[in-house]
């Protein structure tokens, strides 16, 4: 045996730590920092001095409560149409086979694709004051005015949410039914389990994972959506994204901005984290 | 007025029983189904008796699952008909058949815990919360799983999940059960057990109908009252397990069920009265069942290789001349190969006095009621 072979090798020092540092420092510069001074102009008044007194005014203030509670209501009501719809949709295109059904589910991914305003413009062209349907309802009956105004309330910024994010929830849901074992479903039915009951019994059980992970996404998503309820710019319907934009913006009130950014942010880290929990935990 | 009462009660009982029995049958009526236009049933025309454990075997695309499925509802016929019990069902679909299917992979719910996935059928079908308990127990007693009906199926064994989805078919108390290669995901010492199992079942429920799909013919041969055989989408044989085991019809009944020795002889002379007939295969001269071939036919001889001895044994026996080619011993039994002429042939024995060199002329003895003739070509 030779002399080498017993002899310790030196020490080598690891640099194989210093490759989380390149992410570190971008994440840094890119977010941390910006956060940071958010949080700054939130909480430090224009004397330089800590001001919670002004963060809370203005999370006691009127307009941000109307503004959280319409955040709220519209992404939980656009996140369940675009369960039902998104459900509805991958139930057809999974498993009632029909020609031309991928072209269909990809016409529908594209929708991933397209800014959140376009949609909105071609629902001012169909269901706008001057729109197709106001349109042709005015023609038809004779009207003095359109009788259609739905897409400038809260309705219009939900059915185009729930127009633009339904892909999120029938991407997942359409990969989960695909998995469904095909022999369960033949099973049951000869069970004696009618259709309906193998979808709520055998198929939407096996689903369930993907439809709370893409339940979560559109929650998320919804929660922070801006282009659509300015490009719709309904009465009265004004959102956290759309009052920050608002404050900073139309006010130059920084500090109510970044105030109400925080708690933004806040709600969107914690659905966030709620939708990497269910994601996780469900195996999504 | 007692006995009349209690003689009243029993011809009842037997004309339910009479009744189930009938309810239970199944009929292949021409039955042809294609994919695409291309045909992979060609027209199967069966009939299953009431309690009958048919298995249906064959190769890969053979058409035995597409037969199968044909019965459940799963596949429409091309043409032809199915009726369970007397009735047309052909246009039924499958939850209103009054079946049930065992499938390789088990296909139980995995969401749901075993004593909710054998009540499946029984809440599908409407029963009462009272029966549903009843049968549920009932079945998980049958298959031996009572123990385990607050388990997940990911909480079982493979053989476990088998049994769960066997109390599963048999709660709904189908006309028909329907078992697509049960036990083909299962481990051999399982499977060989699981086959035991199976058997007891059937004779602890006789009027049970069985449609077995199976591709392991020592299943069918265990189970089966009568066997067919598929091949290319077709009926290639069926008969009763024995029968088609000891005389198949054709070479390739013969080589799929079961090891079969085929060698080529010439008939020679005419059919005695008890049924045999000589032939000559090479040399030698035998005595075989005949299968009506004229003299001067050609025909193959075909004997199962545990029916060939190394010595005569009581009574006539048939004797072949070869020469010793390989031993392969196999713990319990020694196989031998040899060859007859140009025919390489094998005798599966579990005892074996002294043997001679390897290339040393070997003498195989066989009754003549151990072999059969069958036709050179293969079969449909």
């Amino acid at each position: 045996m030779s002399d080498l072979a017993v002899r310790a090798a030196p020490a080598r020092p690891n640099f194989n730590g210093l490759w989380v540092a390149p992410p570190l420092i971008a994440l840094g510069l890119t977010f941390l920092y910006p956060l940071f001074l958010i949080a700054r102009a939130a909480l430090v008044g224009d004397a330089g001095e800590i001001d919670v007194g002004g963060f809370l005014s203005v999370l006691h203030s009127r307009a941000f409560l109307n503004a959280l509670i319409n955040t709220g209501l519209i992404a939980l009501a656009a996140t369940a149409g675009c369960l039902a719809l998104g459900v509805t949709l991958a139930l057809i295109l999974a498993f009632v086979p029909f020609p031309g059904s991928t072209f269909v589910a990809r016409l529908i991914d594209t929708f991933i694709a397209l800014p959140t305003f376009l949609v909105t413009l071609a629902f001012t062209f169909l269901y706008g004051s001057a729109g197709m349907l106001n349109g042709a309802l005015t023609q038809s009956f004779s009207l003095s005015e359109p009788p259609v105004h739905f897409l400038y309330s809260a309705w219009g910024v939900i059915l185009a949410e729930v127009t633009v994010y339904t892909p999120f929830v029938l991407r997942p849901l359409l990969a989960a039914f695909s998995l469904v074992d095909q022999s369960q479903i033949e099973v049951a039915g000869l069970l004696g389990a009618k259709p309906w009951r193998i979808v709520r019994n055998v198929i939407l059980p096996a689903a369930l994972p993907a439809a709370i992970a893409g339940g979560s996404l559109c929650l998320l998503l919804t929660v922070n959506e801006f282009g659509i309820v300015l490009f719709i710019g309904a009465k009265g319907v004004i959102t956290l994204p759309l009052l920050i934009y608002d404050k900073a913006i139309q006010e130059s009130d920084y500090q109510a901005a970044c105030a109400i950014a925080m708690v933004n942010i806040a709600l969107s880290l914690g659905l966030f984290s709620l939708y990497r929990f269910a994601a996780r935990r469900l195996g999504g | 007025m007692t006995s009349a009462v209690l003689g009243a009660e029993a011809a009842s009982a037997r004309i339910a029983a009479q009744q189930l029995a009938a309810d239970s049958t199944v009929k292949f009526d021409a039955v042809t189904v294609a994919y695409r236009g291309a045909i992979v049933l060609k027209p199967l025309t069966l009939d299953v008796a009431a309690g009958e454990i048919l298995a249906m075997i064959g190769p890969s695309g053979s058409g035995k699952t597409t037969a199968l499925r044909a019965v459940a509802g799963f596949v429409r016929p091309a043409s032809g008909r199915i009726h369970i019990g007397g009735a047309d069902v052909t246009d039924l679909p499958p939850y209103e058949r009054g079946l049930a299917m065992v499938v390789q992979n088990y296909a139980l719910f995995p969401h749901m815990r075993v004593a909710d996935n054998v009540a499946f059928g029984l809440k599908a079908r409407g029963a009462a919360k009272a029966l549903i308990e009843e049968r549920v127990d009932d079945a998980l007693r049958i298959v031996g799983m009572q123990k385990f009906l607050k388990r997940y199926p990911r909480e079982l064994s493979g053989g476990q999940q088998q049994r769960v989805a066997i109390a599963r078919a048999l709660a709904v108390r189908p006309r028909v059960l329907l078992l697509d290669e049960p036990l083909s995901a299962l481990d051999a010492q399982i499977r060989r057990s699981m086959v035991e199992e199976i058997a007891r079942l059937h004779a602890d429920l006789p009027g049970l109908t069985i449609l077995y799909v199976t591709h392991d013919q020592s299943e069918a041969l265990t189970l089966a009252d009568r066997i067919a055989i598929l091949k290319d989408g077709a009926l290639s044989a069926i008969g009763r397990t024995s029968d088609l085991y000891r005389r198949p019809p054709n070479r390739f009944a013969a080589e799929f069920l079961g090891r079969a020795n085929l060698l080529p002889v010439i008939v020679e002379g005419n059919t005695r009265k008890d049924g045999m007939v000589a032939v000559r295969a090479g040399d030698d001269r035998l005595v075989v069942a005949c299968d009506g071939a004229p003299s001067g036919a050609r025909r193959l001889l075909c004997v199962r290789p545990q029916h060939l001895t190394l010595a005569a044994e009581h009574g006539y026996s048939n004797r072949i001349g070869g020469h010793l080619r390989e031993v392969l011993w196999q713990g319990e039994l020694t196989h031998l190969i040899a060859e007859v002429g140009d025919t390489v042939m094998r005798i599966v024995a579990t005892r074996l006095p002294s043997l001679p060199e390897r290339g040393a002329p070997l003498d195989l003895f066989f009754a003549p009621a151990d072999a059969s003739l069958i036709p050179e070509e293969a079969g449909v």
